[in-house]
């Protein structure tokens, strides 16, 4: 009792929440040190993964990306970029961060849009060609849709993956958004306990919080009956392959 | 189990009844059913007849909500599902083959269960191989490197294994096209012919129960038993309005289809034989009062010419065409008429692997099929 | 944290040689942690599974619960049983590592073992029944072996998950190759040979997994390569 006694307080601390190294521009920072490689990741890597799926090469690539993006180790990549940009004399609070989350959001998002546009039934496609669809209509009226919720699938595992590792690179500096309270909690020691968990529900509410608007998002943008079950089955279901 | 009593009735059906959970009405009502050891009784009906459904509680795949099934005289109920199903062959429309598995170990499935040795079960398939008419060489394949046809022949190897007396088949051969499924359903009966097994086959296709079915079992929605007798029977009788619709129009085309040409049907016609003169060739024209004849050469039929192909030379010289059209001796009337209204002389020869048995013309069958 | 500039070349070969057998100790726990885990992780997930197919209702909410676990960083995960295990002994350390470890693999294994028993096709089931299989050969002899294949998938995509997070386990103390990483970057000047060391390895550590487990699986289902049709 004395734990959840000692986590009330924490949390009731003034300053605890906008201060300086308050809860909100923390969650802010982490949800920023997210969003901004799920931008470039969705505004680059996608169209490319959707062009080079309709014109139907380049699946190799494809394939590379996800395997290769499973087993990078986020940790070690966050730290390798830390030491480049070390080298180079640059802030070490936002840039290996976002380097290595940028390496990270690419291969879900990448790997899912080609594989939603190169799945769609080659006889589907055919038979728009022959009522009649232009190259681009075929893309943007058949493919695009049918590859939908596939693609949506990418994203959200992509920005899952990344939001999980903002908190590393509470490792390097005094950046990682939420996460900063788990490392320094960590280093602590024992008495950092409370801290620890602090952190760590934190971090937890915003994920699970950003996955649930994320779904409700999905819902709103798919047409009803193309659906996913839930998300844990899409997710789970791009990775089988 | 003790010593089954041999009695003509392999399959008994005693008031069998099932209603499926949550269900308003039964799937199948009181149904009774005799199949006699040997016969190849087809369970013929629209959909929701209960027809598949009644063939799965013989091998208990669906329990039967009350009634008796009995099978070579023992209660169904009285083993455990398992067992019963491995003295009785099942055959489904999709097949079914296990795709880990080559064509040599899914045929020995059934044999393995039974604990047969290694030697006995090597024997049985290449026994089973030359039955279904399968190569030797496919043995070590996996099914998916089968054609569908294939396929469907490894299917009924693989339930005649054990050599059960009886035999389940729901719609086998419907997962084929309409060429490969003619070839799979005149193998069958000629495999059936040989083998005299008990055989219970489902089918919605009138002309494959009337081709196969020894008895016809006609159900009705719910299992309702409208008529249970051979094709002809039927065909010449059914018993009510729902019997007659369902076999649908045609009925007199489909009893033909019974009836193998026969004798009284085959004439002579117009031939002569290649050592014969251009002036005999004529007269037999002027006969039959057509204006071709047919070339023998001995007992082989080589072709027919036109009559202004007939020169004065020697008949041998003559190219004669082929008979686009032809039948066998045991080729049905139905094949008969159908034969006879292509061609457009009115006429059909008829040809044992080139061996020439005469013409059918149309009045000859008419004559035939208003006696 | 002093950053650090151009004095040390990137890569120090004579550390390597100096610490071969730190390293391989690294690497031996980095294996101990990932074997643990993946091995509870199948025993719990085959439970799941086998519950989730079963009784069809209960999959969707195996599927949430799991997802949780799953959506939620493991780092934050770490941090929320750390407390509660405590971090005292090594045991506790690697207790709270191992639960979540495990919990991350349970989503991806039972999903996979669930699609695989279930797209076994109906009809293959039913010829099974049909020729006199019973329930328990069946499921061991037919329906197991084939949902190889999704069951094979799942856990390689566990496995190479699993050693990634390992590597976090570092700030709990443990941490296997990942050691090398925090290490590294610990030091009064960041020492970049550790840590390449150590992302390096792992990486060659799950690709070797990865293929490893990708060659069993082919040796497993023979019948599933082909070109034919």
């Amino acid at each position: 009792m004395g734990f959840l006694s000692d986590l009330v307080s924490w949390f009731g601390e003034p300053g605890r929440w906008a201060g300086d190294d308050g809860i909100l521009p923390r969650a802010l920072e982490h949800l920023w040190l997210a969003a901004l490689p799920m931008l470039i990741a969705v505004t680059v890597a996608l169209p490319i993964a959707v062009w080079l799926g309709h014109r139907r090469i380049g699946g190799l690539a494809a394939n590379a990306a996800a395997n290769i993006g499973r087993a990078i180790p986020s940790f070690g990549l966050i730290i390798l970029a830390a030491i480049f940009f070390a080298r180079a004399g640059v802030s070490l609070r936002f840039w290996p961060a976002a380097v290595a989350l940028l390496a990270l959001a690419i291969p879900p998002i990448y790997t899912n849009a080609y594989t939603a546009i190169v799945t769609v039934p080659r006889e589907t496609v055919e038979a728009a060609k022959g009522m009649g669809f232009t190259d681009n209509e075929v893309l943007w009226g058949v493919e695009v849709p049918i590859g939908a919720p596939l693609i949506f699938a990418g994203i959200r595992i992509s920005f899952i993956q990344v939001l999980a590792t903002v908190p590393l690179a509470a490792v390097l500096s005094s950046g990682g958004g939420l996460g900063q309270y788990v490392v320094r909690g960590f280093a602590q020691g024992p008495g950092g306990r409370v801290e620890v968990f602090a952190g760590a529900l934190l971090i937890a509410v915003l994920t699970l919080g950003a996955d649930w608007l994320l779904s409700r998002g999905e819902r709103w943008v798919l047409p009803e009956g193309r659906r996913p079950r839930s998300s844990e089955e899409i997710r789970a279901a791009a990775s089988i392959s | 189990m003790g010593s089954q009593v041999q009695t003509d009735t392999m399959i008994r059906l005693d008031n069998v009844a099932k209603v499926f959970a949550g269900a308003s009405q039964p799937a199948v009502a009181n149904l009774s059913l005799d199949v006699d050891r040997g016969e190849l009784v087809v369970l013929l009906g629209p959909s929701g007849c209960g027809k598949t459904t009644t063939l799965k509680m013989i091998n208990r795949l669906i329990e039967p909500t009350s009634g008796r099934i009995e099978v070579d005289g023992r209660d169904v109920m009285s083993v455990p599902p398992h067992e019963l199903r491995r003295s009785i062959g099942y055959v489904i429309q999709e097949v079914g083959l296990f795709p880990h598995r080559t064509i040599a170990q899914n045929m020995a499935t059934v044999p393995k269960l039974l604990g047969w040795d290694a030697g006995r079960i090597n024997e049985r398939v290449a026994e089973l191989t030359v039955l279904v008419g399968l190569d030797r060489s496919m043995l070590e394949r996996y099914p998916t490197e089968l054609s569908g046809g294939q396929q469907q022949r490894v299917g009924v190897a693989r339930a005649l294994a054990a050599d059960p007396p009886v035999l389940l088949m729901d719609e086998p051969f419907g997962a084929v096209d309409p060429i490969v499924r003619g070839h799979l359903q005149w193998e069958f009966l000629e495999l059936q012919s040989r083998l005299g097994k008990t055989v219970v086959f489902v089918t919605h296709d009138i002309d494959e129960a009337i081709l196969l079915g020894s008895r016809i079992a006609i159900l009705n929605v719910g299992g309702v038993l409208e008529q249970h007798d051979t094709p002809e029977r039927i065909l010449a009788s059914p018993a009510n309005e729902f019997v007659e619709s369902f076999i649908g129009g045609e009925r007199g085309l489909r009893r033909l289809a019974l009836r193998p040409i026969g004798e009284a049907v085959v004439s002579r016609g117009p031939v002569i034989d290649i050592t014969g003169t251009p002036d005999e060739a004529v007269r037999l024209m002027e006969e039959h009062g057509v204006s071709w004849v047919g070339l023998l050469s001995g007992d082989q039929l080589l072709g027919w010419v036109d009559a202004s192909e007939i020169d004065g030379r020697p008949l041998a010289a003559l190219t004669p065409r082929e008979f686009l059209v032809s039948l066998r001796s045991d080729s049905s009337l139905r094949s008969a008429l159908d034969a006879v209204v292509t061609s457009h002389a009115r006429m059909a020869v008829v040809v044992d692997d080139g061996i020439y048995r005469g013409m059918v013309d149309l009045e000859a069958i008419a004559e035939e099929i208003t006696e | 944290m002093i950053l650090a500039q151009a004095a040390s070349s990137l890569f120090d070969w004579d550390w390597v040689g100096r610490n071969i057998d730190s390293i391989w100790r690294r690497t031996v726990e980095h294996l101990a942690l990932t074997g643990v885990a993946l091995v509870a992780g199948i025993v719990i997930a085959s439970a799941l599974a086998a519950v989730a197919i079963r009784k069809p209702r209960t999959y969707p909410t195996i599927t949430a619960a799991t997802g949780l676990l799953y959506t939620i960083p493991a780092l934050a995960v770490f941090a929320l049983v750390a407390p509660l295990v405590g971090i005292g002994t090594v045991t506790q350390r690697f207790i709270t590592a191992e639960i979540a470890l495990i919990s991350y693999t349970l989503l991806i294994l039972i999903r996979n073992i669930v699609t695989g028993v279930n797209g076994v096709p109906a009809g293959v089931r039913e010829a099974a029944a049909g020729m006199g299989y019973s329930e328990g050969e069946r499921i061991r002899q037919i329906e197991l072996p084939l949902a190889l294949p999704a069951v094979m998938a799942g856990i390689r995509i566990a496995t190479v998950t699993v050693i990634g997070l390992v590597t976090v386990t570092s700030l709990l103390g443990l941490g296997g190759l990942g050691f090398f990483i925090l290490d590294g970057l610990r030091r009064s000047i960041i020492f970049p040979t550790e840590i390449i060391v150590g992302v390096v390895l792992s990486v060659a550590l799950a690709a070797a997994l990865d293929i490893g487990l990708l060659g069993i699986g082919r040796v497993l289902t023979p019948w599933a390569r082909e070109g034919d049709r």
